[in-house]
């Protein structure tokens, strides 16, 4: 006896079993959230989406058919509702989105300090990277999928996901270059 | 790299290496590549270096709050109810029969869907003859080793709202093992380490003053 496994947890959940889905919610509440607040950049909202979710997964669990792992589904669902809800939003909020995504050249005066900081100036790039990268990113090293999961998450294929990957991490090479950090690579 | 710099496989694989999601034949060739390569291990360590700051900008961002379990619940607890279809332990041997399959395994072309649903009728039967025979334990103690820990066994209240259930399991720091057993009772592990039976019954007396219990007992 051991806890039990997602499938296991789903198909309760599809039989309309709560602790089951308490235990789902336990599970993978605080990631997905996080998941989310990098997409929507909101705390609000990227709750809102976090229920949307999980309602989701409630009133759909009877359809799971079982072509991804659990967390890959609910995390498709998260990226999907994640999306949408920034399609939503006014335009100037969107330009607003776009405007946080573009690479700020100027250094700061916490840029200035943090290069005294190796890992801190690696964590204000990490910020920097446009949504493509910082997603691919999240999912791999914070949320640890494999190539294959990235790939059903974000709907592109395997050979793409490796090369989106690698080219975050050449655009986070440059960046860090940018703030006198050279780590010779690529 | 090469001096073209094109980027080799294992070049491409390092992130993932580093997660500890690859599969053991491209862990063991990333592996050999770090031995004999010192530039790729150098550049090896700025992918761990990767890691720990984006784990670290993730670990230092917020969680969700209690405003958001309750809007949750109390979406869920608004939705009809819905009716079992089939018993809890046969849904859950069936879906741990299924979840031994990599998701790719599934990948559910039609010759597959067949094969699937052929397996499953016969998981199926196997299943309900050994119910019909009685050879499921019985809830006064777990079947198996369930880890670590001090464990009660209990039952929610039928009228428990998904709110409550959610609020009693967090508040109490209490997580689900197994379950529900005959009889609808949860294996819920209450400490992370073997507690004497003083304590637990006091644990136990707590638990039974929750609105969201039926039935709890200490499991020893």
């Amino acid at each position: 006896m051991s806890t039990p496994s997602d499938e296991v947890l789903i198909l309760r959940i599809a039989n309309g079993d709560r602790p089951a889905m308490a235990t789902l919610f336990t599970r993978y509440r605080t990631p997905i959230f996080r998941f989310v607040l990098r997409i929507v950049h909101n705390e609000t909202v990227a709750e809102d989406v976090n229920g949307d979710v999980f309602v989701e997964v409630w009133r759909q669990a009877a359809t799971f058919e079982g072509r991804s792992a659990v967390s890959t589904w609910m995390f498709s669902i998260a990226r999907f509702k994640a999306l949408n809800q920034l399609r939503r939003r006014a335009e100037q909020e969107l330009d607003e989105e776009k405007a946080g995504n573009i690479v700020d050249e100027a250094d700061d005066p916490e840029v200035a300090l943090a290069k005294k900081d190796k890992a801190a100036v690696l964590r204000q790039c990490l910020t920097k990277l446009t949504a493509d990268h910082r997603e691919i990113i999240n999912l791999v090293y914070y949320q640890h999928k494999s190539v294959e999961e990235a790939a059903q998450i974000i709907g592109i294929p395997e050979a793409t996901v490796k090369t989106r990957m690698f080219y975050a991490r050449r655009k986070l090479s440059e960046l860090l270059k940018e703030r006198g950090i050279d780590r010779g690579w690529p | 790299m090469n001096m073209t710099n094109e980027p080799s496989e294992i070049e491409f694989l390092l992130p993932w290496y580093a997660a500890g999601t690859l599969s053991e034949r491209e862990a063991r060739e990333v592996e050999a590549a770090l031995e004999r390569d010192p530039d790729l291990a150098s550049r090896y360590e700025w992918v761990r270096e990767e890691l720990a700051q984006e784990t670290a900008i993730n670990e230092a961002a917020p969680a969700p709050s209690e405003r958001e379990l309750q809007t949750v619940w109390a979406r869920i607890d608004a939705l009809p109810r819905r009716r079992a279809a089939i018993s809890s332990n046969l849904q859950d041997r069936i879906a741990e029969f299924f979840a031994g399959f990599a998701p790719r395994t599934l990948a559910w072309s039609a010759a597959a869907a067949a094969l699937v649903i052929a397996l499953q009728a016969g998981v199926l039967a196997e299943l309900m003859i050994k119910e019909t025979a009685g050879s499921y334990s019985t809830a006064s103690a777990p079947a198996n080793n369930p880890g670590g820990g001090a464990f009660v066994q209990m039952r929610f209240a039928p009228d428990a709202t998904g709110v409550e259930i959610a609020n009693f399991l967090t508040d109490h720091k209490l997580s689900i093992v197994d379950g529900p057993a005959a009889g609808q009772l949860y294996l819920v592990r209450v400490a992370p380490t073997k507690l004497d039976p003083a304590a637990l019954t006091r644990i136990v007396k707590v638990l039974q003053g929750d609105k969201a219990v039926g039935f709890v007992a200490a499991v020893q």
